[in-house]
């Protein structure tokens, strides 16, 4: 319904996520069952955010069975304990109540808000929902349908087809290859006694990562954490992911889609976030291809020469593979033109490195632009549940900006040959003129 | 509501779309105002506004939780004031502000934003074009030197100008022309406003966007960037009165050239017939119809209308427990998704939108029956007592959500004063909605949604065929 407001999204803003250490104090609490989290007691506004989230994403749908933790992720808010779909929404709405549930390949995601005067409602509600969902017939045929429009519509969207395509494409006969919302076939096998099996292995207390911000002492969010997760198992039954390196380097696919302006995904290996060399490539891509309007991709693609609203790229990191992933969208009789620029600021980058004005600067951006990443409680308490998840410590607000200083000259140069020399693969979605098709 | 994507290290595009911004009006205003209930402990945030002496309005909404300020100026134009044949000029303006002065040429403001780790961005609406940065307090008085001098100082070549407009006419492609949906709400604004210009898209028509220019830019721009037609809005960890020190310093050395008139534009006759399109694109694989209805926007309605609205449209279409979603998606079965919404800021009279995806097997006629039949109840019975309560207290909540953004805040304050609001206004809206009664939201469905004020659109899938020439066509 987009009509009065044309956001200009120069691309844009974004992300580096720490906060500046005198705004914020990260308490680590346990629980008295003893479950952990990270607290930032902040009473300004009356309101309580938390994050969290449970190890065992999409990866661990069955490969028949797409989709499932996602629908899992669409039905928890359909029922459960002794109230029916109407009468917990109900309760919810009521209260003023925010409960949402996301997945991605690696992690089952959930965040709560609510109110500091409705606060053991919400914590209640969210306890049953982890912890007796009902998965009734009517409701799981009801959010069926509503996948499986999502579906559809998805179907002829050039973003997803050319996104889809290049997942399938690096990711072949691996878990991290298929949607996360699975496919048309793979949703209609889905019945309850699996979102049952996956809700018994998933949602676990040893898999689990916590974030509170807001309204709330240590001492009431551990009564309120435990109310929540205590009554969860003590330990999750995964399944193993195989570590696994991205396939099809070299290659361009096509899908033909009747749009005028062709969609254009290419992407490389990454870094683990382990990686002795995370930081160094974080910058050097940021230079490329990063979040500012001053970025390479950005000036050449777009400034210079008019050929799209927007090109980025972006390192991502999973627990079993690495990627740099970008993407664009450029009108259909030049992107060919658009797909070689990009190739050859890469390889210029692989082979010279930035300056050492490009890397003054970037470092100066990552290092500033942590806080406004954090703006809000549930921005805040999301980040800290990603420094949970990465394993970074709960000083890595305090370290990052040291991280970033020790990246020399002579690391960012060595980094961007390590990540940028091998090539890439592209898929595009249109009818773009003047790309080759590897097959 | 967006989670943070796990795992991805940068470079989210920003985006708001419609309906958020709508309901972070409502959410926003509520707050504003919600004095003792939301901000108990905290009276609030006091809330500055000053005018310079040529004319330049300033807002300081302080919020001391990090070192950190949002600077925006909103200037009072936008799309809606476009002469004729010029459709997209002040969207294209809007980038174009981005190329330099004489002072600061080309990217060394963007440059001097990313170096100290700030963002930045701009948007443009029918009514409103705002600039903001988000920096680090005490870089605020060099945020408003840079944006006081490219208030006046723009310089414009056509080997800038020519590029940007290659850009936006992909952007136009991103946005509209390769969305099927996109097409269709432009489709159903033009047919919707017979007078009021906002059946242009803000971001132009093609044929129009293709042929503007350096002159355009620059005609619309001496036209309407002035001191006295924009305001300032200052958000976060400030003291107030250093805020304005700062701002003579800056923006109160441009001179103020010419006045302002009123901005009153052509409005709308009373509709007197309901008006159906459809639009047939091959890529439509999800059917779906939507529609709009002319109401009262906040600047136009009479006391009272424009929050039964707001209350009605909540009722109506809002969530999981609405009329509409637990009438047709989970009772009848007949739809996947339906829903309502309302936009109160506009200076002149606005829309009131429904919105209904069949599910398999259904035909849109068919649901276009129950929308209306939905609506008729409404309209013939009025809402019960606890549905009243829980908009109520959802629109009160979330504005209390809203306090915890900054920039959230600061956008709000900025659509409330250049869609014909003032702060004032603003102060007695939680109270206004508190007072909004059954009766009222009941008077709203019987007066404002009557099908003759109101264009359907319909999304269908057309055979591949006519691809090339698919074309929105008029149903009668």
């Amino acid at each position: 319904m987009i009509r009065k407001l044309l956001l200009v999204a120069f691309l844009g803003l974004v992300a580096a996520w720490v906060a500046p250490a005198q705004a914020m104090t990260i308490q680590r609490i346990v629980s008295p069952s003893g479950i952990e989290a990270w607290l930032v007691h902040e009473s300004a506004t009356p309101l309580v955010a938390m994050a969290y989230a449970f190890s065992g994403g999409s990866a661990q749908d069955p490969a028949e069975k797409a989709g499932l933790a996602n629908f899992v992720s669409d039905m928890l808010d359909e029922g459960a304990g002794n109230l029916d779909s109407k009468t917990f929404h109900e309760r919810l709405e009521n209260h003023a109540i925010e409960m949402n549930f996301r997945v991605s390949r690696d992690y089952f995601t959930g965040s709560l808000r609510a109110l500091t005067e409705h606060r053991d409602e919400a914590f209640g509600l969210l306890h049953l929902a982890l912890a007796s969902p009902r998965f009734d017939a009517d409701a799981i045929e009801r959010v069926r349908m509503q996948e499986l429009s999502n579906i559809r519509r998805a179907s002829t969207s050039p973003n997803e087809i050319a996104g889809k395509l290049w997942w399938r494409t690096a990711f072949p006969g691996h878990p991290y290859g298929p949607p996360i919302e699975g496919e048309a076939d793979t949703i209609q096998r889905i019945a309850g006694g699996d979102m049952h099996d996956y809700v018994r292995r998933v949602f676990a207390r040893n898999a689990l990562k916590i974030a509170i911000v807001g309204d709330v002492d240590a001492a009431t969010a551990g009564k309120l954490i435990d109310k929540a997760f205590a009554s969860l198992p003590a330990a999750s039954d995964l399944r193993p992911v195989p570590q696994v390196a991205m396939q099809g380097l070299g290659k361009t696919l096509v899908t033909k889609v009747d749009v005028p302006q062709a969609v254009v995904d290419f992407g490389s290996p990454g870094l683990a976030r382990h990686d002795p060399d995370f930081m160094a490539g974080y910058i050097v891509n940021h230079i490329l291809g990063g979040g500012s309007f001053s970025s390479r991709l950005y000036r050449e693609v777009r400034e210079k020469r008019g050929l799209a609203y927007g090109v980025s790229e972006n390192l991502v990191w999973l627990r079993n593979t690495a990627i740099l992933l970008g993407g664009t969208a450029t009108r259909a009789d030049r992107t060919g033109d658009a797909i070689k620029i990009i190739e050859s600021e890469t390889k210029r980058m692989a082979a010279e490195g930035p300056t050492a004005e490009e890397l003054a600067k970037a470092k100066s951006y990552l290092k500033g632009a942590y806080a406004l990443g954090l703006d809000t409680s549930s921005k805040i308490a999301a980040q800290l549940v990603q420094i949970q998840l990465d394993d970074l410590g709960i000083d890595y607000i305090d370290k990052r900006e040291g991280m970033i200083d020790a990246v020399t000259l002579d690391d960012a140069r060595r980094v961007a040959k390590r990540l940028f020399g091998d090539g890439m693969l592209v898929t595009v979605a249109g009818e773009p003129k003047g790309v080759v098709s590897t097959e | 509501m967006s989670f943070l994507t796990p795992s991805v290290a940068n470079n989210t595009p920003m985006s708001f779309s419609v309906g958020t911004a709508a309901r972070l009006c409502a959410a926003l205003l509520a707050w504003l105002l919600a004095g003792g209930l939301a901000l108990a402990q905290t009276q609030g945030p006091k809330v500055s506004h000053f005018t310079l002496d040529n004319g330049l309005d300033l807002v300081v909404i302080p919020d001391h939780r990090a070192p950190i300020i949002t600077h925006m100026i909103w200037y009072k134009v936008g799309a809606a004031d476009e002469v004729p044949g010029k459709s997209g000029i002040a969207h294209f303006l809007e980038h174009l502000m981005f190329k330099g002065t004489k002072k600061n040429p080309a990217g060394k403001f963007s440059q001097v934003v990313a170096t100290i780790g700030g963002q930045e961005n701009a948007f443009t609406s029918q009514d409103y074009t705002g600039y903001y940065q988000r920096v680090p307090k005490q870089y605020l008085k060099e945020m408003m030197d840079f944006e006081a001098d490219r208030m006046t100082g723009l310089v414009l070549t056509d080997q800038v100008v020519l590029p940007e407009r290659d850009v936006i006419l992909e952007e136009r492609n991103q946005r509209i022309d390769n969305n099927p949906r996109a097409k269709l709400g432009e489709q159903i604004d033009a047919a919707l406003y017979l007078n009021e210009p906002y059946h242009k898209p803000v971001i132009g028509w093609r044929h129009e966007m293709e042929q503007l220019t350096r002159n355009d830019a620059l005609a619309f721009y001496r036209k309407y960037y002035a001191p006295n037609n924009a305001i300032v809005v200052v958000a976060g960890d400030v003291d107030p009165d250093a805020v304005l020190v700062d701002a003579r310093d800056t923006y109160g050395k441009v001179p103020k050239t010419h006045e302002f008139a009123p901005r009153i534009r052509p409005t709308e006759p009373p509709p007197v017939a309901a008006r159906a399109l459809t639009l047939a694109d091959p890529r439509v694989e999800q059917p779906l119809l939507t529609r709009s209805y002319l109401v009262p926007s906040f600047a136009t309605a009479r006391a009272g209308v424009s929050e039964a609205l707001e209350v009605l449209a909540h009722i109506l279409g809002h969530g999981a427990n609405s009329r509409l979603y637990t009438a047709l998606v989970v009772g009848k079965k007949s739809a996947v998704a339906a829903s309502a919404w309302y936009d109160s800021n506009a200076l002149d009279m606005t829309s009131f939108g429904v919105y209904g995806v069949p599910a398999p097997g259904v035909a849109l006629p068919d649901l276009e029956k129950q929308i209306d039949e939905v609506i008729t109840a409404i309209a013939a019975d009025g809402v019960t007592a606890q549905e009243l309560e829980r908009a109520k207290t959802r629109l009160i909540a979330d504005a209390i959500y809203a306090a915890d953004s900054q920039i959230a805040l600061a956008r709000w304050y900025g659509t409330v004063l250049t869609t014909g609001g003032k702060i004032e206004d603003v102060a007695g809206w939680p109270a206004r909605i508190r007072r909004v009664t059954a009766q009222q939201v009941q008077q709203a469905a019987q007066r404002w949604l009557q099908k003759k004020r109101s264009v359907t659109g319909y999304l269908v899938k057309a055979p591949a065929a006519a691809a090339a020439a698919a074309k929105p066509d008029k149903r009668t």
